[in-house]
């Protein structure tokens, strides 16, 4: 399994003034997170509202610049300082934006604006126009029907095929999907995620899928990571994590489902409470003020993401999983463990 | 894909439906303003009267423009005189009509001027933001500490007066509040998903202002300056009668409408002649720029 992308002890800091003279905070949008793409492969990234997925998309493209760690792409480290290095990460990572309406020019057509980053790129007008009309093509968008249209002359669920296509026009290696079918209607939905798999197959793309909608996520995903806060929370394959989260945080989060089956309706009490501001977080595990298994070790010391015992490609980031953390679920070096 | 979907789609293969040709979106403005009635007549008006002062030596007889103190303040629709004389007993329509070259040339160039000048301004400032765009639009504010006029008469009596001082004076004070419309116009595109998109295809900043800023900001910017046409005429028929731009023998609408002013009450027809044309003129901009406002968005 080749790797696409990889990120290392990525990190982001924003910082938060408070006024002229009020407190200076700092935000870890992202914070020491490190997993990798493998080719061909649909990379899942869920959290809650805040938890740094949209954060690490735009670090992923450049859009702003890590404060920590690097990024890795097909075996190459990228220097987001470097406008050319830039431009050669684009060439290979492409993304799909959540506002379908807002990601179009209102002023462009449907061609235009596919053809607009061909033809930033230094192609030809014609050839531009003509890759444009294929890349429309692809995505179900007839041209003849299509290209001359402007954004408000589409539906949503066509709109999202213009974003989708302007973002493949530019033969990307790997797309970086931050909630595109979360702003449609479920029919739409599904056929946009049909369409993204006929073009991963076809195309041989390799997604990163960015959610918040978990039932969306394990249809699509083969992998996923749950985001907390900006800290990877649990790395592992989807059936894995969906029938035995690790992390208490992925628990609570899977029993936040709705079900259409009445016999799986869960009973278990969903994470209580708001996230905790993300400024100036205290130092141990982001998540123990809500966790049901918190103890003090959590408060005082992060958990780094490791392996668990039984399945080496399953990580988590709990004391509880932690051979010999100190914290009571954990297991000693010789009895076996299971929280 | 659905099923209807899929045979929506094999329909349109099989009986491919024929091109729609190619026109850009130019070509789509340009026919969205020939449907607008109000402007296309605006349109017409000003193409009078522009062509009018264009080709004044043409269709004004020189004789019409010679003084006659005996036909002073000869009313309107006098024998030979359509629109009367005015106090040097020279012919009312000649001198609007000669008048229009000089006040259409200072009311158009420095707001064309100031368009250029500011417009660049402040999509560069809009569209660097942080630093540059606090530098920028402070040093912008400076000018609006000084009233207008004031400053238009401070610059040209430090350049010295003629047509061409004048001008470079009434664009000055013309820039400033051209640059904050692009400035504020930009900054709110700005923040648009589109320039992120644009930004994540790996586009250049040039690339990005020409291609996604420019058609979006073009259109406040256009109405905007085209409502200075008036107030740029005004100022210059005020740097007239200061001295400060052209002298009285040229035919200018506002030092026309200056030396009539001491007639109002003996022919006020003829003394109010010159404020009307340039409130015609200034209208059909308004009218003009509001319609092409509105064909330059593509929504309907």
């Amino acid at each position: 399994m080749t790797q696409v992308l990889a990120v290392e002890r990525l990190g982001k800091d924003f910082k938060v003034s408070g006024g002229l003279l009020g407190p200076k905070g700092l935000v870890q949008a992202v914070d020491d997170c490190s997993f990798a793409v493998a080719k061909n492969e649909v990379l899942g990234l869920v959290g809650e509202s805040g938890s740094g997925k949209s954060t690490l998309a735009r670090l992923l493209m450049c859009l702003i610049r890590p404060d920590r760690g690097r990024i890795v792409l097909e075996n190459a480290a990228v220097d987001a300082r470097s406008a050319d290095e830039r431009r050669r990460v684009l060439s290979r990572v492409q993304m799909v934006f959540q506002d379908s309406y807002a990601s179009l020019n209102p002023r462009h057509t449907a061609a235009a604006e596919v053809a607009f980053g061909l033809a930033a790129r230094g192609e030809p007008r014609r050839a531009a126009e003509r890759q444009a009309c294929e890349a429309l093509a692809l995505v179900g968008l007839t041209p003849n029907l299509f290209a001359e249209r402007y954004p408000h002359e589409l539906s949503g669920g066509q709109r999202q095929r213009v974003n989708i296509a302007r973002a493949i026009a530019l033969s990307p290696k790997i797309l970086i999907l931050d909630e595109a079918v979360s702003a449609l209607d479920k029919s739409v939905q599904a056929q946009v995620l049909n369409l993204l798999g006929d073009l991963k197959r076809t195309l041989g793309l390799t997604y990163l899928f960015i959610s918040h909608d978990l039932e969306v996520v394990r249809y699509v995903s083969d992998r996923i990571v749950v985001m907390y806060l900006g800290k990877v929370m649990e790395i592992g394959s989807v059936d894995v994590v969906y029938d035995a989260p690790a992390h208490p945080y992925t628990k609570a989060l899977i029993s936040s489902r709705l079900t259409t089956d009445p016999k799986r309706r869960t009973s278990a009490a969903p994470v209580t409470g708001d996230p905790p501001s993300p400024i100036n977080p205290p130092p141990g595990c982001r998540f123990s003020s809500r966790c049901p298994i918190a103890e003090p070790i959590c408060r005082a010391r992060e958990p780094k993401l490791s392996s668990l015992r039984r399945d080496p490609h399953h990580l988590t980031a709990c004391h509880a999983h932690i051979t010999d953390s100190g914290h009571s679920l954990a297991s000693a070096r010789k009895s076996e463990g299971n929280p | 894909m659905t099923g209807i979907e899929a045979h929506v789609l094999s329909i349109e293969t099989a009986e491919p439906v024929r091109i729609r040709k190619r026109r850009g979106y130019w070509w789509a403005v340009w026919r969205r303003l020939l449907q607008d009635r109000v402007a296309m007549s605006c349109a017409c008006v000003l193409v009078i009267i522009i062509a009018a002062a264009a080709l004044a030596p043409l269709i004004v007889p020189a004789q019409a423009m010679k003084n006659s103190i005996a036909h002073r303040l000869l009313p309107i629709l006098s024998d030979g005189h359509i629109l009367g004389t005015d106090e040097l007993g020279r012919d009312m329509l000649g001198r609007l009509v000669y008048g229009g070259r000089v006040s259409l040339l200072m009311g158009i160039l420095p707001v064309l001027v100031a368009m250029l000048v500011g417009g660049t301004l402040g999509i560069f400032a809009g569209f660097t933001g942080r630093f540059i765009n606090m530098l920028i639009m402070r040093l912008v504010d400076v000018f609006f500490a000084f009233p207008s006029v004031l400053l238009a008469v401070g610059l040209a009596g430090a350049l010295g007066s003629g047509a061409v001082n004048c001008l470079i004076a009434l664009s000055v004070v013309l820039t400033p509040a051209i640059a904050r419309v692009a400035e504020a116009a930009t900054t709110q595109i700005r923040s648009q998903g589109f320039i992120e998109a644009a930004v994540a295809t790996g586009a250049s900043r040039f690339q990005i202002i020409t291609g996604h800023v420019l058609s979006n900001v073009i259109g406040p910017i256009v109405t905007y300056s085209s409502s200075q046409v008036s107030l740029a005429i005004v100022l210059a028929s005020g740097l007239s009668f200061l001295g400060l731009g052209v002298s009285p023998p040229t035919a200018d609408w506002g030092l026309m409408l200056n030396t009539l002013r001491q007639s109002l009450y003996v022919a006020p027809m003829n003394a109010v002649l010159p404020g009307l044309i340039i409130l015609i003129t200034s209208v059909c901009f308004n009218l003009f720029s509001d319609g092409l406002r509105s064909a330059l968005d593509v929504k309907p």
